[in-house]
């Protein structure tokens, strides 16, 4: 099919395009951009004048449950919400059951992926043996099978030797190791930000060391090891000052925070709102302000869901048994949005948080609209205003603390490889 | 606030009672008043009065207690309910059963207030959330959170020994930290005027940011409770030694276990207080314990009051004037 998208907004972060123009596609493949195009026959033309028309967005985590956790969600499921939020592409996080360490694994995803064919789902694989902590995993045979990278999530790994060693390794092997960043016993059974609020409400606390004493050590090992090291879901400004200096001094450290994390802070969890249950914990509202500036200063490099649907049961207990994660996928474009509406960051950077700097975190191929990549494309109504709804979401979770919120930015087409594979109504 | 849209009706009535935070001083005092005129019952022959007949009350304990639950069977009993105690922990939970099973099978059994205890903090919120309409809920202790009861027991007990709240220092001793009567009776005591609160222990066992609740901080016990009316003991859980938040019994007694030594900075008619169980010699001395100026055990029989006058407040019975009948 012969697309042409007429007359749009064309922000492409990877070539520095920030103007109006059309993009034309054929066989899946971006052929003309901005250029006259008047000779270019399609077979469909999208008209987007007065929309925002962006390469797909990339988003560095989401858990799409399957395999394994299916009651929760169906990569179906996410990747129909996916696309309708204007995400092509998505990284799946290795806590599927079973775990994503054997290739096996992450074949059966691809296929599930190949299957419904509205999103790319590239798979992190675990960074240990069933990710216990104790032995390495095999990263190359993973890499091989597809995997972007190898993390162990928050599961914590016996001794701070694994931890090197697992560096070492990727390393050598020229592997992304992404941390999330907590020290397992200063975390200490906490469900709830250190703080005023905790202390009212009688919740296990996290201090802000469980997460910063990590951060510290991890660029000391990352110093010794030279490994390529993503930060995962930051959630304090003492870890955002100190991978800045690290950045000036040239380590090879990139970060990213959850979108959740930019608009909500300790005090949203009052009233035991469990779906406020996030990990890491949210925090003050200061730590909420230096992460968006970490985002507007280029620290942080990436902004994503970090989704994580849940069934009903798994957020209908006392706050400290419900399960942490909200379902966010389809209110990422709309949130970055916001930030560009109040002037918190430009709309080339937040485009770039969402596009070329995942993909290059990825190591993919994919996040511009350079002449001869690959048609993955979004266009959005960044004027179009709708209200958080939990009926109408289209993910499986409904576990949004954003419910009722009013919100700015919606997609109005998403092609995959060319495709169309979303269209609002 | 925490609860007062969950446990207050459109009215400003208790529908459930969770927490002390947001209940104003007026509920607070209505509620002492009330328990004042129950006080009488247990000195009777016949310990009984017919507010609650025909009402079915569960005790749904997901935590040991003996006085608590105790207590609170003594008081529905008073008032002529039904009471039926369910020991969770032994029973539905080992079973697999979730709390939203176990809520509805007994909702299922028609009754008409839930007394509920649980190790998890915001669990009586969430039960308060999930039954139906007519079902009141009584927290009888969620994890670090309240244990409103307690509290209003402990008011009670300070009122009957102290004239003008607003006037009063009190010092609340110990694992400020883990403790939910600490928490319970800071917001209480706050609702009621007191102006000098303060909480004394260890910093591993002062929770952070404590202060934001209008508390000051002490390490030091002698400093503390300084000219103090009221010294309110908490009682220390062994297994906290075994963590890292203190090194032992001994060092813990020396540094805060309430002797009649220490007791001499507080004021001469300072009375002393403990939620119970008590542990002798950790966190407080036998003789200060059975001393005069304890009142520990009084504030067990001002529980069943305290309790009766809130179980019957929320059910709506109350009489205008219980106390006169007979």
């Amino acid at each position: 099919m012969r697309i042409r998208i007429n007359n749009g907004h064309i922000i492409d972060p990877k070539n520095n395009i920030d103007s109006k123009g059309d993009i034309c596609i054929a066989e899946g493949k971006i052929i003309f951009s901005l250029e006259n195009t008047a000779d270019f026959s399609a077979d469909k033309e999208i008209d987007a004048s007065g929309k925002l028309v962006c390469p797909g967005l990339i988003d560095l985590c989401a858990h799409f449950r399957e395999p394994g956790l299916e009651y929760k969600a169906t990569i179906l499921s996410e990747s129909i919400a996916a696309a309708s939020a204007g995400i092509t592409t998505i990284c799946c996080p290795p806590f599927t059951q079973p775990v994503i360490d054997t290739p096996a694994v992450v074949e059966l995803i691809n296929q599930r992926a190949e299957a419904v064919n509205k999103t790319r789902i590239y798979c992190l694989g675990a960074l240990t043996h069933g990710l216990a902590g104790e032995r390495l995993s095999e990263m190359q045979t993973l890499k091989q099978a597809g995997c972007v990278g190898v993390t162990n999530g928050y599961l914590p790994l016996a001794n701070l030797e694994i931890l090197r060693r697992a560096m070492e390794y990727a390393a050598s092997n020229d592997i992304r190791v992404f941390l999330y960043p907590e020290d397992h016993s200063l975390r200490n059974n906490g469900v709830a930000h250190e703080g005023p609020v905790s202390t009212r409400l009688g919740l296990p606390p996290i201090p802000e060391t469980a997460e910063t004493v990590a951060v510290c050590q991890a660029l000391l090992l990352v110093e010794q090891s030279g490994v390529e090291l993503h930060f995962c879901r930051l959630s304090a400004a003492r870890s955002i000052s100190m991978i800045a200096s690290a950045k000036q001094t040239g380590l090879p450290v990139t970060a990213d925070v959850a979108i959740s994390y930019l608009y909500l802070t300790e005090n949203d969890v009052d009233n035991y709102n469990v779906n406020c249950h996030l990990q890491p914990p949210l925090r003050t509202s200061q730590d909420m302000q230096a992460l968006r500036n970490g985002i507007a200063e280029g620290v942080i490099d990436v902004v994503c869901s970090d989704h994580q649907p849940h069934d009903d049961d798994a957020k209908s207990a006392p706050f400290s048994e419900t399960e942490a994660g909200a379902s966010t996928i389809e209110l990422l474009f709309p949130l970055v949005n916001e930030l560009v509406n109040n002037n918190t960051i430009t709309l080339m950077d937040a485009i770039a948080s969402l596009t070329i700097k995942p993909a290059g975190i990825l190591g993919l191929e994919l996040g511009s609209l350079s002449v001869g990549a690959n048609a993955d494309v979004a266009i959005f109504d960044t004027k179009q205003q709708w209200t958080v709804d939990k009926h109408k979401l289209l993910s499986a979770g409904k576990n949004t603390p954003f419910i009722g919120k009013k919100l700015t930015g919606k997609a109005t087409h998403t092609l995959l490889q060319g495709r169309i594979v979303y269209q609002q109504n | 606030m925490t609860a007062d849209n969950v446990q207050l009706d459109k009215t400003g009535r208790l529908k459930h009672l969770l927490t002390t935070e947001g209940l104003d001083r007026r509920l607070i005092l209505e509620i002492l008043d009330h328990a004042a005129s129950f006080a009488s019952v247990g000195n009777r022959a016949v310990k009984k009065i017919p507010l609650l007949r025909g009402k079915t009350i569960i005790n749904l304990f997901f935590e040991p207690s003996t006085r608590t639950l105790t207590t609170f069977e003594l008081a529905a009993k008073r008032l002529s309910a039904d009471v039926l105690n369910i020991n969770v922990s032994t029973s539905a939970t080992s079973k697999g059963e979730s709390l939203q099973d176990t809520l509805q099978t007994l909702e299922a059994m028609h009754c008409d207030m839930f007394i509920v205890r649980h190790p998890n903090s915001g669990a009586a919120h969430f039960i308060a959330r999930q039954v139906s309409p007519h079902v009141s809920v009584i927290n009888a202790g969620d994890g670090r959170h309240a244990h409103p009861t307690q509290a209003l027991l402990d008011m009670y007990t300070i009122r009957q020994h102290k004239a003008d709240f607003a006037c009063l220092s009190v010092a609340i001793v110990g694992d400020v930290m883990h403790s939910r009567v600490a928490r319970s009776d800071i917001h209480a005591l706050t609702a009621l005027g007191v102006k000098d609160i303060r909480v004394i222990g260890p910093k591993t066992l002062i929770p952070a940011d404590i202060n934001r609740m209008g508390v000051s901080v002490f390490n030091n016990l002698q400093q503390g409770i300084e000219d103090v009316d009221v010294v309110i003991m908490l009682r220390l859980q062994r297994e906290r030694m075994r963590s890292a938040l203190l090194p032992s019994e001994h060092e813990y007694f020396h540094c805060y276990g309430l002797t009649e030594n220490k007791l001499l900075a507080a004021k001469d008619d300072a009375i002393v207080m403990h939620p119970g169980p008590i542990n002798r010699g950790v966190e407080i001395d036998s003789h200060v314990a059975d001393g005069k100026r304890s009142v520990i055990l009084q504030q067990v029989s001002h529980g069943i009051a305290v309790r009766m006058a809130v179980m019957s407040l929320i059910m709506g019975t109350l009489p205008e004037s219980s106390a006169e009948q007979d």
